[in-house]
């Protein structure tokens, strides 16, 4: 059971936990609504919960609450550039399909 | 898939719903766009890593439009259709721009038609036919509009758009109406100096107050802040339209000319020293030395070296320029240098070491430079936008403005009474009652004025309306409520209602166009120099006018009821008018009252005389009995 972040989005994340000048590590998560049933849900933390399971990854703190974690288990974040637009990428091996924009998905 | 950006805690917003908000720096010379991503307020690079968009727009024949680098290259080809800096014409009349002859442009004035946003503002005739500046402007934004949903990668809620401190209302609204016709929803406009403050995030800082010191290309402005409660205060603004960083490019541009004897070159020659000059000045900001070569069309080849301290000594007193208008400020915001809790700075030429060393002295502290001095405003205006947008907790309210100069309207008398006073927040709503003057008056003239001053005829006119079908009543009986709304954008309505019958009449103003640079500075500065002059003129006035109705008064009550009076005592009280008529034509207000009072003390026995006979009318024919019952 993990999640995981690629070195250049630990990179990125601990560039913009520096700079916000506060944060304890990234809280990743998923909740009901989207056309395709599930949501991402990807926040600063500033302080962790206590039923918060927690991940290290490349020096970066990553918490996740349990009845998150079954949907995104084995996911690894990825932080990338298309075009002009840049910003995380969420490869999760549980997704069935997802909608046509990526910010939705089923599993 | 899409991209995602990590939110603040509990702010995650649902799929679809991202709300994409942009700050823009609207600038005379550049523009840029920033937004606030995984928390940190950026400015969006185009296509090829640029954060600076050149704002030059070109008018083609086919119809096309070029803006940024594509413009600017042609800008001496294409002078005409080539427009530069427009942001000095936006909300103006041409007889606002000073010096039209000695610009390349054919300007096409348009008569003020009284309707119409644009009505009064200066056109500009280009082979693509006439445009206004708020279209050029337009043109602009729209680049930045596209280059933001590009690396948005969505359509955006809405956008702040920073203006200068001293715009007036005119101005403002062209900006705004600019941004509407680029398909921008504004959020918001924002006063350049209070976004530089916000990105340095003294908004969060203690309470106190700081200057905000912008040298730009080519023009230069100091603002003097106050901070308190979360509220941004100008204080005092001041500054030169025409001093920025292209007079330093070209203090290095004649240094060559004269190392190399040169004289009289032509506009390509021209253009190629001053944009060496311009790689020397900023080398010359990390680096002790910068060397010149360049070739020349007719072949002959110049190569100098320019150090430092000669930059520094030919340019001493461009620096200097800088400090009047920042003395200027302080002395108009009654402050001293001790005063002042922090400097920002602003505009690439605040770059040059000689700048921040002079600014330092002058403070006696380090200015704030560790932000980007090009790109400050418009990551200030993006940290606005973002909390507008509502991506921010409910906690950190909004960042308020205030107005520049006090709204009001005009009295009888021609005196300037004020609704909204200066410095007020903004979005604000006031309402003040009025009466009317005349017996069975059943209109009113609402003008709607800006300014300090006392008198009407000192302050700006802002808008005229009236208010008609008023209910006809004795002077005074009418309850007149006039109701000034300022919105976040410092854009003002007015409404006039009679309380009694409710007829209403209202105005949004749009001023035809605005003030010239620094008039509004003028205007402040007038106002507290005239002060004493002011209170005099606002005293003789209102003497004036009370005497003028007291003379009515008694004229009316003459012709109805003047067979009450012996001859003496009609005499005596004709004298007595005659004597208050005269002195009304001299300007001493104590003059006036004292005729004004004896007037009254000639008329005493002649009002209670009325008093009986209008007592012993209404008793007439009517028992004891009856009265009693009452």
């Amino acid at each position: 059971m993990a999640i995981t972040l690629t070195e250049n989005a630990a990179k990125h994340v601990q560039n913009f936990i520096i700079k916000r000048g506060k944060g304890v590590g990234l809280r990743i998560g998923v909740r009901t609504s989207g056309c395709s049933g599930m949501a991402y849900k990807l926040e600063f933390a500033d302080e962790v919960a206590s039923d918060d399971l927690q991940f290290a990854s490349h020096g970066v703190t990553l918490l996740v609450d349990p009845k998150s974690l079954s949907y995104i288990d084995g996911m690894e974040l990825d932080y990338t550039r298309e075009g002009l637009n840049e910003g995380f990428k969420f490869n999760n091996p549980n997704v069935k399909n997802q909608c046509g924009c990526g910010e939705s998905f089923g599993v | 898939m899409a991209l995602l950006q990590i939110s603040e805690p509990g702010l995650s917003t649902l799929p679809h719903q991202h709300r994409l908000a942009v700050g823009i720096d609207l600038g005379t010379t550049n523009s840029l766009v920033a937004t606030v991503r995984n928390g940190i307020s950026v400015v969006l690079n185009d296509e090829n890593g640029r954060a600076m968009l050149p704002s030059v727009v070109r008018y083609l024949a086919d119809g096309s439009v070029a803006v940024g680098e594509a413009a600017q290259a042609m800008q001496s080809e294409d002078a005409a259709n080539t427009i530069v800096s427009v942001k000095r014409f936006m909300g103006r009349g041409l007889k606002d721009v000073g010096e039209i002859s000695r610009l390349p442009y054919c300007f096409a004035d348009v008569p003020s038609t009284g309707s119409g946003q644009d009505s009064g503002m200066l056109q500009l005739r280009t082979v693509a036919g006439v445009k206004s500046p708020v279209e050029v402007s337009a043109e602009i934004l729209k680049v930045l509009r596209s280059r933001a949903e590009a690396a948005l990668g969505g359509e955006l809620v809405g956008a702040v758009i920073t203006v200068p401190a001293y715009f007036d209302d005119a101005q403002r609204q062209a900006t705004k109406d600019g941004a509407r016709l680029a398909g921008l929803n504004v959020l918001r406009l924002l006063n350049e100096p209070t976004a530089a403050a916000i990105a340095y995030g003294l908004d969060n800082a203690a309470e106190g107050i700081y200057a905000v010191y912008d040298l730009g290309g080519g023009t230069f402005d100091i603002s003097i802040l106050r901070l308190s409660r979360g509220v941004f205060e100008v204080l005092a603004a001041n500054g030169n339209s025409a001093l920025g960083g292209d007079d330093f490019d070209q203090r290095i541009h004649c240094w060559l000319l004269e190392k190399n004897h040169l004289s009289a070159l032509g506009p390509q020659d021209t253009r190629l020293l001053l944009t060496h000059a311009r790689a020397a000045k900023e080398q010359l900001t990390e680096h002790a030395e910068a060397r010149i070569t360049a070739a020349l069309s007719n072949g002959e080849v110049i190569d100098n070296v320019l150090t430092r301290d000669e930059f520094q000594s030919m340019s001493q007193n461009l620096v200097e320029h800088t400090l009047q208008p920042l003395r200027r400020a302080l002395r108009d915001a009654k402050l001293g240098v001790a005063d002042i809790k922090g400097v920002v700075m602003v505009g690439g030429a605040t770059r040059m070491p000689q700048v921040q060393h002079a600014v330092e002295e002058f403070f006696g502290q380090t200015p704030l430079t560790n932000l980007d001095p090009d790109k400050v405003v418009a990551l200030g205006a993006a940290i606005q936008a973002n909390l507008l947008a509502g991506n921010r907790s409910g906690d950190e309210w909004l960042l308020l403005d205030v107005i520049p100069l006090s709204l009001g309207i005009e009295t009888m008398g021609g005196l300037a009474e004020k609704i909204i006073p200066r410095n007020s927040t903004i979005p604000t709503a006031r309402a003040q009652e009025f009466t009317t003057y005349k017996d069975g008056q059943t209109a009113m003239s609402i003008h709607v004025v800006q300014g300090e001053r006392e008198l009407v005829s000192d302050c700006r006119s802002l808008a005229k309306f009236e208010l008609r079908g008023i209910p006809a009543m004795v002077a005074g009986a009418a309850r007149i409520r006039v109701t000034f709304q300022v919105d976040a954008d410092g854009l003002l309505n007015v409404s006039a209602r009679e309380m009694g019958s409710g007829v209403e009449a209202a105005i949004a103003v749009k001023p035809s166009y605005g003030l010239s640079d620094g008039e509004i500075t003028r205007m402040l500065q007038e106002s507290t120099q005239h002060a004493q002059d002011d209170m005099h003129a606002r005293a003789l006035r209102e003497q004036q006018t009370e005497a003028g109705q007291l003379l009515e008064a008694v004229q009316h009550a003459l012709e109805q009821d003047g067979g009450l009076l012996d001859q003496a005592e009609r005499t005596l009280i004709e004298t007595q008018m005659g004597l208050l008529r005269d002195t009304l034509q001299l300007a001493d207000h104590l003059a006036i009252k004292r005729a004004a009072t004896a007037l009254n003390d000639a008329t005493v026995s002649f009002a209670q005389a009325r008093m009986d006979k209008s007592v012993a009318h209404v008793l007439t024919g009517k028992k004891i009995a009856e009265l009693g019952d009452k």
